[in-house]
């Protein structure tokens, strides 16, 4: 046993406990490294930000521009940066009750913008990007007679799986989404349809699930080898 | 007045942003460019937005000694640290090496990491309590988790060390079966539910922009 003299290593050490005594129940220890979190990680969020965004792209710009205009009297497209700044400034009105409608403006700007930005990256990414992989893989079509032809002239496990797997995801997407489909009520054809989605959507949840609690465990394993390798060096 | 202009510059913005993308000209990139600059500097506003009502919420409760006052003394330490030393050396400050980012690797990401592994002890149990095989969806969830579970974890070795006969088929099978349900049946749920948020995205985006849902506009008048 080597117990580490590193002080940062026994600081880790010590919250890695302090946060599994709520595996016990809610304790002082707890709750005094869940609030250490929470102040932590906000200021981390805000200083990252802070210089990788503010700075470079707000106040630098802004710092040259305004430099520029005293001392050469010209303006710049650097001045441009007064724009998100004062809509900025105008966010933290929402402080004061009395002029915190004036905050709306940014917000307007804000969500306009964002929301306009979303409907054609989601039209993008979400439903054309999902068609086309429902249909296409590696740029070949997942519905291929060749590939069932290949079964046929070769019968065996492996060519099977190549030829239904392509046609069943193709089922398995409209499945869900009739699934989804509320306009039509769940009934005969629809109903059956319907059904099938289910089925989908449950090997779905059920593949999730698996997946998240591997993750889990794999993080649940890094604090283990923490606390035994690296702090108490029971193990190398 | 100061309900209507809020809404007519989320429309405006909206319709902009939303046609600059069918125009294929270099000034259109460079406003596309451009706002995603200026939305996350307006974001990081807000950022401060909510830091500041978080020091204010902390600072009321050790104020009026409410209940777990003395935790929210430790949260406004470990804000006041990170901003220290955030801040201390200049954009310098957020280089590996330096006091921000020694809190970052062994105060942050080790209790995070520690919290999202406490999930893994309550998720366990939820399992074993709920997931019986009464119907067939719910046989068929418990048999997909069980199968991306097992073809996730290298148990060939382990059958390999006890010779079971049936090692080589586990070894070749399982983490081959487990990606197959993984890549085909599990990716078309899934790709059912992404058009579907897709969707449901875009028709709230719609909503939004035409001031339809006006939710964001907060109470008052």
């Amino acid at each position: 046993m080597h117990l580490s003299t590193d002080i940062f290593i026994w600081i880790a050490a010590l919250l890695t406990l302090c946060i599994y005594s709520f595996l016990y129940k809610d304790n002082p220890f707890y709750k005094f490294a869940e609030h250490l979190l929470v102040g932590v990680s906000a200021g981390y969020l805000f200083v990252i930000y802070f210089w990788n965004n503010m700075w470079p792209n707000l106040l630098i710009p802004l710092r040259d521009g305004f430099g520029i205009l005293l001392t050469e009297g010209r303006f710049t497209g650097n001045l441009a940066a007064l724009v998100p700044g004062t809509l900025g400034l105008l966010l933290l009105t929402r402080l004061i009750p009395k002029i915190g409608w004036i905050s709306r403006w940014a917000f307007g700007f804000y969500f306009g913008a964002f929301q306009g930005i979303v409907i054609t990256g989601y039209m993008q990414a979400f439903i054309l990007a999902q068609v086309y992989g429902t249909f296409m893989k590696g740029g070949n079509p997942v519905f291929s007679l060749v590939l069932m032809g290949d079964f046929f002239t070769r019968p065996a496990w492996g060519p099977f799986v190549l030829a239904v797997s392509g046609p069943l995801m193709i089922a398995g997407v409209v499945c869900t989404l009739t699934y989804f489909f509320f306009s039509t009520e769940h009934r005969g054809f629809a109903g059956g349809v319907a059904k099938v989605g289910i089925v989908f959507l449950m090997i779905g949840f059920g593949a999730s699930f698996g997946y998240t609690v591997m993750a889990r465990v794999s993080l649940l394993i890094g604090r283990l080898q923490f606390l035994i390798r690296d702090w108490l060096g029971l193990i190398s | 007045m100061r309900r209507e202009l809020p809404l007519a510059i989320c429309f405006i913005m909206g319709v902009i942003m939303t046609v600059q993308f069918f125009i294929p000209h270099r000034y259109s990139q460079w406003l596309f460019e451009n706002m995603l600059r200026w939305l996350i500097i307006v974001f990081t506003f807000a950022l401060i937005l909510g830091i500041l009502s978080l020091i204010k919420l902390h600072i009321q409760k050790v104020q009026y000694r409410r209940r777990d006052w003395l935790y929210s003394i430790v949260a406004l330490t470990g804000l006041g640290l990170s901003l220290v030393t955030g801040f201390m050396k200049g954009p310098e400050s957020i280089s590996e090496g330096q006091p921000f980012m020694t809190l970052y690797n062994y105060v942050q990401i080790p209790m995070q990491a520690t919290m999202f592994s406490l999930l893994a002890f309550y998720i366990a149990s939820a399992a074993f309590r709920t997931f019986r095989a009464r119907t067939l969806e719910a046989t068929l969830l418990l048999i997909a988790a069980v199968v991306v579970m097992l073809g996730r974890v290298s148990f060939a070795a382990i059958f390999k060390d006890l010779s079971l006969g049936f090692s080589t088929w586990v070894e070749s099978w399982l983490p081959g079966f487990a990606e197959w349900v993984l890549d085909y049946p599990n990716m078309a749920a899934k790709r059912g539910i992404m058009i579907g948020i897709g969707l449901g995205a875009i028709s709230t985006a719609l909503k939004i922009i035409l001031g339809i849902e006006r939710s964001w506009l907060g109470g008052g008048d």
